[in-house]
């Protein structure tokens, strides 16, 4: 299940619905709220989301890890709102038989929702701006 | 043939635009036409290929016809996780 959260994520909730007996492994991945960005100092952050798109992309691309790599299961939570530096802003699980799928599905997970889920991210920074972050501009320096 | 949709924005473009929806009559055949018009129109800084289309809470290519009643997003690149 991939959720979009307006309030804090709990971490070990979502880990509960990980639990599966015939799992041997299960790795987690957490992405905080850094204090820079792109050089910058960052004060606090914003998510945005297309809400029923981006839980219909993020469950696409939960499902591909299950068939990629043959997990049993997979959880990502991504929050919306506004965030302090520090906060957990996205949550994924996986739980498997063996580690080297949940590692490699793990890490499939957190790259492809940066890649392709409706959330977009607006900094602001320690000298007074904001920012919407454009990584399609980022690449190109 | 003009047909009336809802267009839907979300961060920079709703920023740009100063709305986060709006229904409006075009005669663009498709969503890439569309956004064309509307960038056109109000001066949106991003070019299409920085952006994805969706339709009615889809995916959706550029050419991607348009029908009475569609509700358009263009989606700015994202940045999440």
């Amino acid at each position: 299940m991939f959720r979009i959260s307006p309030e804090h994520i709990d971490p070990a909730a979502l880990a509960r619905e990980l639990r599966d007996p015939a799992a041997g492994a299960c790795a987690t991945f957490e992405g905080w709220v850094r204090n820079r960005n792109d050089g910058r100092a960052v004060s606090t952050l914003e998510y945005e989301t297309h809400a029923a798109l981006a839980e219909k992309e993020g469950g696409r691309i939960l499902e591909e890890a299950r068939a990629k790599f043959s997990i049993l299961k997979a959880v990502c939570a991504h929050r919306s709102g506004a965030l302090a530096i520090g906060d957990l802003a996205v949550w994924v699980g996986v739980a498997a038989e063996h580690r080297d799928t949940a590692f490699e599905a793990c890490r499939y997970i957190i790259d492809q929702t940066k890649l392709r889920v409706p959330i977009w991210k607006r900094e602001h920074y320690a000298d007074g701006t904001v920012d919407w972050v454009n990584p399609a501009e980022r690449k190109a320096r | 043939m003009s047909k009336r949709v809802r267009v839907q924005y979300f961060a920079l473009l709703r920023e740009q635009r100063g709305l986060a929806q709006e229904s409006l009559v075009t005669e663009a055949a498709t969503a890439g036409d569309l956004y064309e018009e509307l960038r056109a129109r109000h001066g949106f800084t991003l070019p299409s290929e920085q952006l994805r289309a969706a339709v009615n809470d889809e995916f959706a290519p550029w050419t991607a016809p348009l029908s009475e009643g569609d509700v358009l997003v263009f989606l700015p690149p994202v940045a999440g996780g």
